[in-house]
């Protein structure tokens, strides 16, 4: 019994540390500017308003931020989800010419750091004249994303007995019947998790937008955000505003797939 | 229903030859088995014919059409594996209907055949069920049931009852063979099970390391065996083999060679009581060690001239531990083969 309470004890103070400073961005948000030199613990104050909402919406850029973020981690989500998917099914059933150095040079790429990628990315997208689009973002965010994706969703199709495309074929699919009414369908947990990889690795990184968008009118939700930073005093209300609507969609998008993040779906296909 | 022609087929997997030239005739509507050991290529060959293998040699024949180059899905071949394979994704209905929504069949003859196929495996109250809520038994009719669906002119067998405990497996023994009778496909099946092998086949074939060693119906394998392979591996309880001047007590001139060894099966050796019969010899005395029993029937174990020996004996005779009894064999059913070859001496 003491056990059990302490455990209890010590998991609410770690959630505690978790939830923290999440409510106190949320209590950010919801003061005047200043607030946030703030020395008080209080999360709702009396003096709450929804006012930093209501101005970052009405009096900033933050939906086309916004529209600008959803499209990039759209297109980056489903080229990244499209690329591993095929790829990496090809890896695991397929014997080529080069395929063992293919899966380690893709695993090397994931040994350096992204900022250390970031000059050679800026050169090639300065030669393809992509620097200032949405395309040389499309292109390193998917690149970017793309190995650990493949080495994923490869080590879920390694685990599909072969059996399950040996009936398909018997069944009369062709090879690509095989993989979008059998494969695909079986792997949707990986699916989730690659999907969800690729959009975050989009949806919330700044260095490389920073370098390759230049144009205001071409914004992600992170450079707009950082805008609010000046020399000379930043508005933490508006920041913090922005910030908790930032990880609304992040939220919907794993409530939404989460039912299919589900184990153990080939059960029962094969004799375990 | 269609007729196979598999000849001179070779298949190597790296400096591993599975199959030495294997020439096979199965007849329209025959149901053979492929029997041996494991490693000696059975499921190779019926993967080969499935296209699931390529043959490095020969020639694949179905209908007298080459079907070496045919792609898998278009042979005409439904196969049932050792492990199910069923869509885990799908329900029993759709895993049956699988195959005949890919050759676009109109909504009500898939219904149609479905149901069909359902009540002949007695799964129709599992349709909406996947096959994560099935049993292992239920597993492998719905597997029987995808593979029959399609009514394809012929079916293979790879294994399909090897996960099934031993109760379950002669049930479905019993549903396969029926189910073979009524929808009269050419059916190959697969399997190490013996007993499998005899109960269900028209005709056997035995292969060992790649090779048939003989083809022939249970009856022709059981009781004249090629070789002491066969002898050995098809019949339970396994055949015995006696040598030295014991095999000289057969009134044969093989039997008469040096180097010759006796092959009688346990139901061949009995308990001499009274006088012989015209094709009985008597051919020592045996000690009891041991008896089992099995029911209706007992199995001796003991020691004649030195070797061991099984008989099986009525479970009513009494015999006692040490017992010395007289033993007799049944000239009809023993068989001499060479100790050097191992081939029957009287085929």
């Amino acid at each position: 019994m003491m056990k059990k309470a302490l455990s209890g004890a010590i998991i609410l103070l770690f959630s505690l540390f978790s939830v923290y400073p999440i409510l106190y961005v949320v209590s950010v948000s919801l003061r005047g500017d200043n607030a946030f030199q703030s020395r008080s613990l209080e999360i709702f104050t009396s003096s709450s308003t929804i006012s930093n909402f209501v101005k970052l919406f009405i009096e900033t850029d933050f939906l086309i931020w916004m529209r600008n973020s959803l499209l990039i981690s759209a297109v980056t989500t489903l080229m990244g989800l499209t690329l591993a998917a095929t790829s990496a099914y090809a890896l695991s059933r397929y014997r080529f010419r080069g395929r063992n150095f293919m899966l380690f040079a893709l695993l090397a790429t994931q040994m350096f750091p992204a900022t250390m990628l970031l000059l050679p990315f800026y050169i090639i997208l300065s030669h393809l004249k992509l620097i200032d689009s949405f395309w040389g973002l499309f292109i390193i965010y998917s690149s970017t994303a793309l190995p650990f994706c493949v080495w994923q969703m490869k080590a879920y199709y390694d685990t599909i007995p072969r059996e399950l495309e040996e009936a398909a074929l018997l069944d009369g699919c062709s090879v690509w019947q095989i993989f979008y009414r059998i494969i695909l369908p079986i792997s949707s947990p990986a699916l989730v998790i690659t999907a969800l990889f690729s959009f975050m690795t989009s949806w919330s990184e700044y260095v490389i937008a920073a370098v390759v968008l230049q144009d205001p009118e071409l914004y992600t939700l992170p450079l707009g955000l950082k805008s609010f930073q000046a020399s000379l005093g930043t508005q933490w209300g508006l920041y913090a505003a922005g910030a908790l609507i930032v990880s609304i969609p992040v939220l919907i998008l794993f409530i939404g797939i989460s039912r299919y993040l589900v184990s153990g779906l080939t059960m029962g296909s094969v004799k375990g | 229903m269609a007729s196979i022609e598999i000849s001179k087929v070779t298949k190597q997997f790296g400096s591993l030859q599975i199959l030495k030239g294997i020439d096979l005739q199965i007849q329209s509507g025959e149901f053979l088995v492929l029997v041996g050991p494991s490693g000696c290529g059975k499921s190779t060959l019926l993967r080969t014919l499935a296209g699931l293998e390529k043959s490095d040699e020969g020639e694949l024949k179905i209908d007298g059409k080459v079907i070496n180059d045919v792609e898998p899905q278009s042979r005409s071949i439904s196969m049932v594996f050792q492990n199910y394979a069923l869509y885990p994704h799908m329900d029993v209905f759709s895993n049956i209907a699988f195959g005949l929504k890919l050759l676009n069949k109109p909504k009500h003859e898939i219904e149609h055949r479905v149901n069909g196929i359902a009540n002949l495996l007695q799964i129709s109250h599992l349709l909406d069920r996947k096959p994560k809520e099935l049993s292992g038994g239920q597993r492998q009719r719905v597997a029987l049931g995808r593979a029959l669906a399609r009514q394809n002119p012929v079916v293979l067998f790879d294994e399909p009852l090897s996960n099934l405990d031993a109760h379950l497996r002669s049930q479905m023994r019993v549903e396969i063979k029926r189910l073979h009778q009524n929808m009269k496909s050419t059916m190959i099946y697969v399997t190490h099970d013996q007993m499998e092998a005899t109960t269900m086949g028209d005709r056997i074939a035995v292969m060992k390391e790649g090779v048939i060693e003989q083809l022939g119906t249970p009856t022709e394998i059981y009781h004249s065996p090629k070789n002491v392979f066969i002898a050995r591996f098809i019949g339970s309880p396994e055949m015995n083999f006696l040598e030295g001047p014991i095999v000289k007590k057969v009134p044969w001139p093989e039997a008469q060679k040096p180097d010759q060894l006796l092959g009688v099966r346990p139901e061949a050796l009995k308990v001499s009581r009274g006088p012989l019969g015209p094709q009985e010899v008597e051919i020592g005395q045996m000690q009891i060690e041991l008896s089992e029993n099995l029911g209706g029937q007992q199995m001796l174990h003991g020691i004649i001239e030195n070797q061991s020996v099984r008989l099986l004996a009525d479970s009513l005779d009494k015999f006692s531990i040490s017992e010395q009894v007289p033993l007799k064999i049944d000239l009809t059913k023993v068989h001499i083969f060479d100790k050097k070859s191992g081939l029957n001496q009287r085929l």
